[in-house]
């Protein structure tokens, strides 16, 4: 099982770069626009087509 | 917010939710069926009589067929139906091509039809959640294949910049399933629906688990919550309770996940560091899981009350609360310690279970009852019709999961217990074990009917839903402002946060995931091309030779018997290493003693005992008289009857070729024991045909199966045995 010696160290340094690379982008502007995507989920569209459905949101 | 920076013209389009209604169907049309038959095999282990000594209703052909339905028509079709739907809301897109989604919907159910066909027929690759043959493993390739680009084409033409953390989750799903699948399915054709993988022993046994574990992570996770976050915020029209959460949850997840399959294989013969890093991993699983379930409930705050009157909401709720006990419990059966109790025995039956019928199941039936009135533009039947189904499904979970865990932990605790005066196994005869936990066999039969029925009255009023909706319902027409020219430099300019930047471009996401994967996949596979490390362990015997002899090609056949029927969903063959368990079977299993073995068949259940040592156990005719009836040798045993193997010829026409294709796999069958693989298997099957003659069985078993069976039988673990010298 030697293959360790190789395998580990790479994998642990590309795992490494994962996290800096997490950590980087959540520490980037993430302040600011954590909230709208939640809601902007709840709007729904709305046809052009015709009356809005009433009561459904779909 | 993000519309603002949108350049294009307003542009129209429609939304397909003919292919999601699709979906819907075919999901609860499966569900159905996945469920009728759990039910099948749970009575079966109560009653071994509805075996009916008919080939294709035995326990071991039915219970794959039962976990393949479950997980990839049931859940598989469920995740379609949520995805198609939320997708194009999402992305304020319809589907790249209607034409890739019909091919996706019709693919896939004709893969599943004749995935049990196959099944029942004894058609399986005999490894776990991975048993259909290799032509449904091409078909399955293509038809998802299909669906990521319908998938990603969509994700191109949308007219939504931000991704919704949802999104990225299904992205998560299709690239990961995809490697995974293609990965563990590699395999040598030897006919139509007959395969051997391309890996043995150990290493077959590391893929596969990694591929078993990961269907769970990626088929059953995290796709169930990407529609957590979709279904759940709009069935509570509250926003998800902390997006940042979302996010976290999202990537510790994908990191963490791919790591810790090798906790299915504790105090097995993988190596040591695998074992443990595996439980490493598995252990840190439980802070992002649970995260994610905090997250989903506390969505709900401000609504509480609602969950009393919504049937929905209480799905939904329960679902993610039953996510919450199986993320808890993973962990907790990680711990080697614990995992030596509750390995084998029912207690995991019981975790898969709380997770399949709690967390699928109910996540399922909540987005149903939400979406059928809006796909139908109706109103729901019954609503207390729904709750009916909720209360009918929980009391089931709840007899379900608490009848196995103290089936799994009274038989995990007598497997072990040892007298101290003498020294002994308390219980040595394993059928003491057997039926001590029948009894509690029913009470989870009797819960999985409670389920039953929920999904039962749920079908009526599906029924009834879509019988009173409008007949005609032409689609709606919506209009969003195009963000064509997407190019990233606009995206830069548009938005300096990287985070924004990633969103923009799910090509960079999608190959950051693909890396992530093959990072955990690598530091696990490449062991597996180490393949002489252990032949290099196969120990040299005085006269020279080494110890592990390549199966005859009789005995080889009768392995492919038993692949057939599906012994391994009774029996392991992987004694572990503790006093118990080498008192009852015999010396621990060793890694090189599989080194031929394709595909590995260590097992995950022991319903009945281990077989790793069996070989030289019994005399043939003991193992004649159990296979046609094992309670005319062990009264009170629960194990299904196989009369056909004592009718049915034995076919050794492929032998040349099985032994063919194993020798380019570098099992060391030379030339001459190749082609002459049919007429020395005659022969070995003469001999065995005859000693059991001898011992008093009717005449003429040489060209039975019985035979092959036997043969395989004797043999398991005996080279070990034979005088080694190091
Ligand atoms: C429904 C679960 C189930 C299935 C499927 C099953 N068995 Fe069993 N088996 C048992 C149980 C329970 C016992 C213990 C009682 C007994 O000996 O009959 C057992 C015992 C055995 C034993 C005796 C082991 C010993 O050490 O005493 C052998 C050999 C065996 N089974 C072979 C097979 C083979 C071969 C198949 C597939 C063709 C198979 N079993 C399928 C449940 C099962």
């Amino acid at each position: 099982m030697s293959v360790i010696y190789l395998m580990l160290p790479f994998a642990l340094l590309l795992g490494l770069g994962f996290t800096v690379a997490f950590v980087w982008m959540t520490a980037h502007g993430q302040y600011d626009d954590l909230e709208t995507p939640a809601y902007r989920l709840l709007l729904n569209d709305e046809p052009v087509d015709g009356p809005a459905r009433k009561g459904r949101d779909a | 917010m993000t519309s603002e920076t949108a350049t294009g013209p307003v542009e129209t389009y429609r939304y397909d939710d003919a292919i999601a209604k699709k979906f819907l169907l075919a999901t609860v049309f499966w569900g159905l069926i996945a469920m009728l038959v759990g039910v099948t095999i749970a009575s079966q282990l109560g009653n071994w009589r509805l075996n009916f000594g008919i080939p294709w209703l035995t326990f071991g052909r039915l219970r794959p067929l039962h976990t393949n339905a479950a997980i990839f028509a049931f859940a598989g079709n469920a995740i379609f139906a949520g995805i198609y739907y939320s997708t194009q809301r999402l992305l304020k897109a319809r589907m790249f091509s209607d034409a890739l989604s019909a091919f996706h919907f019709w693919g896939w159910q004709a893969i599943i039809v004749i995935g049990a066909i196959t099944l029942c027929m004894g058609f399986t690759v005999g490894k776990e959640y991975a048993e259909l043959e290799w032509p449904l493993d091409i078909a399955i390739t293509v038809v998802w294949t299909a669906f990521a680009v319908n998938f990603f084409g969509t994700l191109i033409r949308r007219r939504e910049r931000h991704l919704y953390v949802a999104i990225w989750f299904y992205i998560a799903t299709i690239i990961t399933v995809a490697i995974l699948h293609v990965v563990n399915s590699v395999s040598i054709p030897v006919s139509l629906w007959k395969s051997y993988p391309v890996y043995a022993g150990v290493q077959d046994a590391l893929i596969q688990w990694w591929y078993g574990h990961n269907a769970v992570a990626f088929v059953l996770t995290t796709p169930f919550l990407g529609l957590m976050y979709y279904f759940l915020p709009k069935a509570a029209n509250r926003p998800v309770y902390s997006y940042r959460l979302s996010i976290i949850h999202f990537w510790s997840l994908v990191f963490i996940y791919i790591w810790a399959g090798p906790h299915h294989l504790l105090y097995t013969a993988l190596p040591e560091w695998a074992q443990t890093l595996g439980m490493i991993f598995s252990v840190m699983l439980l802070a992002p899981s649970w995260g994610g379930m905090i997250n989903g409930l506390l969505t709900l705050r401000g609504a509480w009350d609602r969950v009393r009157t919504d049937p929905i909401l209480k799905f939904l709720v329960a679902g993610v609360t039953f996510y919450g006990m199986a993320t808890f419990e993973g962990p907790l059966l990680s711990i080697k310690s614990v995992n030596l109790l509750g390995h084998y025995t029912d207690w995991i039956i019981s975790h898969v279970h709380g997770g399949a019928l709690g967390w699928n199941g109910f996540i399922t039936f909540g987005m149903i009852y939400w979406l059928a009135p809006r796909l139908w533009k109706t109103e729901l039947y019954s609503v207390r019709l729904a709750t009916a189904h909720f209360w009918a499904g929980f009391l089931g979970i709840v007899l379900y999961m608490s009848s196995m865990y103290v089936s799994g932990i009274t038989q995990g605790l007598m497997w072990r217990a040892i007298d101290p005066t003498t020294g002994r196994l308390a219980y040595p005869d394993f059928i003491e074990t057997v039926v001590r936990i029948v009894p509690l066999y029913w009470v989870r039969a009797t819960g999985g009917v409670l389920f039953l029925s929920g999904v039962t009255m749920m079908i009526v009023n599906l029924w009834l839903t879509i019988a009173r909706a409008p007949k005609e319902v032409k689609e709606e027409v919506y209009a969003a402002p195009s963000l064509r020219p997407l190019t990233p430099e606009a995206l830069i300019v548009a938005d300096r946060r990287p985070h924004r930047m990633l969103e923009g471009l799910p090509m960079v996401f999608t190959v950051l995931s693909a890396i992530a994967v093959l990072v955990g996949s690598l530091i696990e596979i490449v062991p597996s091309f180490l393949a002489h490390d252990y032949v290099e362990a196969n120990p040299i015997r005085a006269s020279g030779d080494r110890a592990i002899k390549p199966y005859t090609a009789l005995e080889l056949q009768g392995r492919d018997i038993y692949v057939r029927e599906g012994c391994y969903t009774c029996h392991s063959q992987m004694v572990r290493p503790t006093e118990a368990e080498t008192l009852r079977y015999g010396t621990y299993s060793r890694a090189e003693e599989s080194i031929y073995d394709r595909p590995f068949q260590w097992g995950s259940k022991r319903t009945g005992p281990d077989l790793a040592r069996v070989g030289g156990k019994y005399p043939d005719l003991w193992h004649f008289r159990h296979m046609l009836d094992p309670r005319a040798v062990v009264p009170g045993s629960i194990m299904p009857p196989y009369p056909w193997l004592v009718r049915d010829e034995l076919d050794l026409s492929l032998s040349e070729r099985k032994l063919r294709i194993m020798r380019t796999l570098g099992v060391p069958y030379s030339a001459e024991e190749v082609a002459a693989a049919e007429p020395s298997a005659r022969q070995q099957a003469r001999e065995v045909a005859a000693r059991l003659e001898v011992e008093g069985a009717p005449q003429g078993l040489q060209d039975k199966e019985i035979v092959a069976l036997i043969a395989y039988l004797q043999r398991l673990g005996r080279d070990l045995r034979q005088g080694v010298a190091r």
